[in-house]
């Protein structure tokens, strides 16, 4: 759990974040949101001490973040930035070794651990370990980046836009690689982005940030049913809302008894999905399947109309 | 272009280098129209052999030294706390650079006598700008995420000076060390006037007796020699980049 109790930070008087308190969940995904300028990366490098506060206090696990040197409380929160940041002269197995060789794990102990979490990112070990950087896409950089900063095992991964370097395609993936990750490990992840699709996409709590100050701090579904500011409701863009409040949901739940024809859909498949495959193939409703290929019953297209609509 | 003509090129002129330094008495037929009534076409007053070891001698020690001070103040100035001493020593690195190396021996012989110090001291001054502004150039370009990163990772600044900036500065660095060396090497040839042993003496012996063979030998040993020393600095230097993936633009 991070507290974060009254932090501004100023430069030259001017405060870049404002006041800010929020709690973040552990073993929870929070992602802050805003535009640039906003203070959100701020607010993000003072959780590690890259930046420190001007007024305020910040507590990991009850503990209040100043009470280590700073080098040595951030060797045990992962760090990823855009562009990946990998050291050009070393290796991705060196880089990967970076936090533990520093906390002074053995040589056989690193080893292990590069070549699991090169496996975890579908990189295999006995390819890609000794490769430089350059040698790498965009896409392997970005992956051994996160690798990079899970290395030593840390309960708290930071990462500032982490995806912004990427290309539409790729980035969906490591999207979808990052949220299984989060499960399997329970890490508590704080990201940091200016676009809103992709916090309402990966966040279980959204802080939506502007001008220094929090603006709203809530559960996805709840910030686009009640956005608290007009800022917040042009961030989320009124044009896509019902399908965006649609997306944060799967099938499960809504599935009716009853037969459809045509291409199934999986249960787990969001309820967007369904209601864009519906519309586009022009059917009323679709059967669902369950995870072991029987199908479960149906979804129609007047139950996702009815589940667009604003909940009140 | 053939690949192969370059290296032959250079180890042609690494041949001729030694086996001239070593047995000059071969080469008398080249010289020997160069020279006038009857004098010797090569140098004869001592071991050309001996006078290059000492030249390459003085260069590098001024050179080894005057790596040390200007990294060393690079460190120093780039560092959070030592950030207001980078116009000063900006400034006095300068100064070294501007003052001509004669000057310098004219100063430096009452204080110190004849011989090999006023050169090592000339030659020090005078290479300390090029190391130094690379130097410099090479701890303050470093690319802003991967300082970052290393940051973020928990590396100490010293950790971070030792495993990050050097190691990616260092090809940048060494190309200023190439530029001071070459510079030395032409320039030890005055501390011959002051009495220092270096191929100058080779040069002056022939201004003096009028003996332009003379002059032509200790100028071509000594152009022989920056030649392959440059070429030996830029094929390290061109390793390290690839090394640190500078070669590559894509990203």
């Amino acid at each position: 759990m991070i507290e974060i109790d009254a932090i501004t930070k100023r430069y030259d008087g001017r405060p870049v974040v404002n006041d800010v308190s929020l709690v973040v969940e552990p073993h929870a995904l929070t992602v802050i949101v805003g535009t640039s300028g906003s203070g959100k990366t701020t607010l993000l490098r003072m959780i590690n001490r890259l930046v420190e506060p001007s007024a305020g206090t910040i507590r990991i696990d009850g503990k209040d973040n100043q009470s280590l040197p700073p080098h040595v409380l951030r060797r045990g929160i992962g760090y990823v930035i855009q562009g990946h940041g990998l050291f050009p002269h070393r290796t991705v197995g060196q880089n990967i070794a970076t936090v533990p060789m520093l906390c002074g794990w053995d040589r056989t102990r690193i080893a292990r651990r590069v070549d699991e979490l090169l496996t975890l990112f579908q990189l295999d070990p006995a390819q890609f370990r000794d490769r430089y950087p350059d040698q790498l896409s965009g896409g392997q950089k970005q992956r051994v980046g996160v690798a990079r900063a899970l290395a030593a095992k840390p309960n708290i991964l930071l990462m500032d836009e982490p995806f912004g370097a990427l290309d539409p395609v790729i980035r969906g993936k490591a999207q979808m690689d990052l949220v299984a990750i989060q499960k399997q490990f329970g890490t508590t992840i704080v990201l940091v982005t200016h676009d809103m699709e992709e916090a309402i996409q990966l966040g279980d709590r959204i802080a939506v940030m502007d001008d220094g100050n929090l603006l709203q701090y809530a559960a996805p579904a709840e910030i686009l049913a009640s956005p608290a500011t007009e800022f917040v409701e042009t961030l989320i863009g009124t044009g896509d809302r019902p399908f965006r409040y649609l997306s944060l949901s799967a099938l499960d739940g809504i599935v009716e008894a009853g037969m459809a024809d045509g291409e199934p859909l999986p249960v787990t498949a969001s309820r967007r999905d369904a209601l864009a495959e519906l519309l586009w193939s022009g059917r009323t409703a679709l059967p669902v399947t369950g995870t072991d290929g029987t199908v479960l019953g149906r979804v129609t297209r007047e139950t996702l109309l009815r589940l667009a609509e604003r909940p009140v | 272009m053939r690949r192969w003509i370059p290296l032959a090129v250079r180890l042609a002129v690494l041949v001729l280098l030694v086996a001239f330094v070593a047995m000059p008495q071969w080469f008398a037929p080249v010289f020997r129209p160069l020279t006038e009534n009857g004098a010797p076409p090569i140098y004869n007053h001592g071991s050309l052999l001996v006078l290059t070891l000492l030249h390459l001698r003085t260069v590098v020690i001024a050179t080894v030294a005057a790596t040390l001070v200007s990294v060393g103040l690079a460190i120093l100035v780039t560092r959070p706390a030592g950030r207001e001493f980078l116009p000063l020593s900006r400034s006095l690195v300068n100064i070294g650079q501007t003052f001509p190396p004669v000057a310098v021996l004219a100063l430096a012989v009452p204080a110190f006598g004849f011989g090999e110090t006023p050169t090592l001291i000339a030659l020090f001054l005078y290479g300390l700008l090029p190391i130094f502004e690379n130097a410099l150039t090479g701890l303050t370009t470093l690319p802003e995420s991967v300082m970052e990163a290393a940051r973020g990772a928990g590396m100490t600044e010293f950790q971070r000076l030792t495993r990050v900036e050097l190691p990616l500065a260092f090809p940048v660095i060494l190309a200023g060390i190439r530029l001071s060396v070459v510079i030395s090497l032409a320039t030890a040839t005055i501390g011959s006037t002051v009495a220092a042993r270096t191929l100058g003496e080779v040069i002056i012996a022939g201004l003096l007796s009028n003996n332009l063979a003379f002059v032509l030998q200790g100028g071509l040993i000594v152009g022989g020699l920056a030649v392959l020393i440059y070429d030996g600095f830029t094929s390290i230097e061109r390793l390290a980049d690839k090394r640190i993936g500078r070669t590559n633009t894509g990203d």
